[in-house]
């Protein structure tokens, strides 16, 4: 049980008198990527919330690491038209940051020319890398993300995992997120909870894509996107992360099996 | 029906001696203070979109007057206790979900029948009405630039005070609840805010015109501005402009001050709009 950063416990949620979610036990521990993957409905993005403490827990509880830095980036970001903001602005909310951390944010997340640009006038790509680099800022321990390449194309949304993957390397960040893209998310992740109210499965991605409980959520329809991605998971990568062919390297954190 | 305001007040020269015997010298002053708090407030209510929610608080205002007027109470007070009443019981709808445009529609001008009917059961106030509906900024005494400029620097205070949250939670909630901050406390500094304003802004422009000393600076200052701070700094500026301007057309046409204040500011628009298009 050490290195584990953030945790629920038997934890149920109920809104509007539906049971959103049963009994949920999941864990994060240090520097590893775990996503929670589920159809709509399935109670992914409440369990999120739940685990940052926006959503209150009916039962169960959740429990931090003590000084646990949480970087939370939102599954969109509607900016109201009349609301002028650069993107230097936006680093500084809600803690100011000097223009050299700035800087070094934008840089790291591949956008080291947009700070004096409305955050209005990024488009959906690099919006997703500014609220990345924003959420880096605060030095976090934990990355969590809530569907975070909703609105973007496949090449968009594999640069951004392999974002993330690069951020983890460089500062040993663990990484809770949720989606509902399969094929994508099973390449970055280090561990996949299967969610529909309740946790289906759990495991490697590997693991999950063969598991019957997984097969039976998401249908028939996936195997030939399965098929497709299981050979990266059929032997181990050990690649460098910078590597520009390596699309789909997947560094497992020391310290827990996978 | 707008009655001639300005000539309850006589022109007089200025003494000198002691520049706040000035009408004119108060006027301005008032107009400039309370521009410290439509400013930056007026700001969140364009960002949020609170337009109608501060129309629903203002219109209170003339029941509060009612209310302070039959009981002998200052009328400062009355107002900024029906204001923060109604400014309260708008963001509980809110919060519970029900359809905010229809709501405030009703609550707006429910209230402001209800006041309009109020005042005329108070002996004597039915002549003043037209002072609280449009305001009475040339007949400001001390007191009420005193009171002005006090009403105004607190919520001035409040918003520089909770600046960042403010502005965290008004970009997104999550994001603000995320990073440990309330935005229910937010919004509730805002409704606050809000009804402080409001009472201070009644004897300027009056209850009728105070949503667009919120509005109408703010939104001027939209175009000109790249970041929150300038836009709200703009605004202070403009509202600052508008008043003065206001005034010099009140004193030159011989036009009501509190609407031509307006008007002074709904020119800086129409002018903001046209440079932002080039």
């Amino acid at each position: 049980m050490t290195g584990v950063l953030i945790a629920a416990d038997h934890l149920c949620v109920r809104r509007g008198g539906t049971e959103v979610l049963h009994d949920v036990s999941v864990q994060v521990r240090a520097g590893e990527i775990v996503t929670i993957l589920g159809p709509n409905g399935s109670g992914k993005s409440t369990l999120l919330r739940a685990l940052l403490g926006i959503v209150p827990a009916d039962r169960g509880r959740v429990t931090r690491a003590p000084g646990l830095r949480i970087g939370y980036v939102p599954q969109r970001l509607n900016i109201d038209p009349s609301l002028p903001i650069t993107v230097r602005r936006f680093l500084s909310l809600p803690r100011r940051v000097s223009d050299d951390h700035a800087a070094a944010a934008l840089t790291r997340a591949g956008l080291p020319e947009v700070a004096g640009r409305q955050m209005a006038a990024l488009s959906g790509g690099q919006l997703q890398r500014v609220l990345l680099a924003r959420a880096m800022l605060g030095d976090p321990s934990l990355l969590v993300l809530d569907e975070p390449t909703q609105g973007l194309d496949q090449p968009g949304e594999a640069a951004f995992y392999r974002l993330i993957e690069e951020v983890r390397q460089a500062t040993g960040v663990a990484v809770l997120m949720v989606s509902h893209d399969l094929h994508v998310v099973m390449a970055a992740s280090d561990r996949v909870i299967c969610l529909n109210g309740h946790v289906c499965c759990e495991g490697t991605p590997q693991v999950v894509s063969t598991a019957p409980e997984y097969r039976a959520l998401f249908g028939l329809g996936t195997r030939g996107a399965l098929a497709l991605y299981q050979h990266v998971h059929d032997h181990d990568h050990d690649h460098d992360p910078h590597d520009p062919h390596d699309d789909h390297d997947h560094h497992p954190a020391p310290g827990h099996g996978v | 029906m707008i009655p001639t305001m300005t000539m309850t007040t006589t022109l007089r020269p200025a003494t000198g001696c002691d520049m706040l015997d000035d009408f004119l010298i108060r006027a301005g002053l008032a107009g400039v203070g309370l521009s410290l708090a439509t400013g930056p407030l007026g700001s969140f209510v364009v960002w949020r979109r609170m337009a109608y929610f501060g129309d629903a608080t203002a219109h209170a205002a003339i029941l509060g007057v009612a209310l302070a007027l039959a009981t002998d109470l200052p009328a400062g007070l009355g107002t900024l206790v029906v204001a923060l009443a109604m400014a309260v019981t708008v963001a509980g709808l809110a919060a519970r979900g029900w359809a905010m445009d229809t709501t405030l529609g009703v609550l707006a001008h429910s209230a402001l029948a209800l006041g309009l009917v109020a005042v005329s059961f108070v002996p004597g106030a039915r002549t003043d009405l037209a002072a609280y509906l449009f305001g009475d900024i040339l007949a400001v005494t001390r007191g009420d630039v005193a009171f002005i400029w006090g009403g105004s620097v607190l919520v001035l205070g409040l918003l520089v005070w909770r600046w960042q949250a403010l502005l965290t939670a008004t970009l997104n909630e999550d994001l603000a609840q995320a990073a440990g901050l309330r935005p229910g406390r937010e919004r509730l500094i805002l409704t606050l805010a809000l009804a402080v304003t409001v009472a201070v802004a009644l004897k300027v422009v009056g209850a009728l015109l105070i949503a667009a000393m919120l509005i109408i600076p703010a939104a001027a200052a939209r175009g000109l501005s790249r970041n929150p701070e300038g836009m709200a700094l703009m605004a202070v500026a403009i509202g600052a402009g508008a008043s003065l301007g206001g005034l010099a057309l009140s004193l030159w046409q011989d036009t009501p001050a509190g609407p031509s204040i307006i008007v002074a500011a709904a020119a800086m628009f129409m002018v903001s709009a046209l440079v932002r298009r080039r």
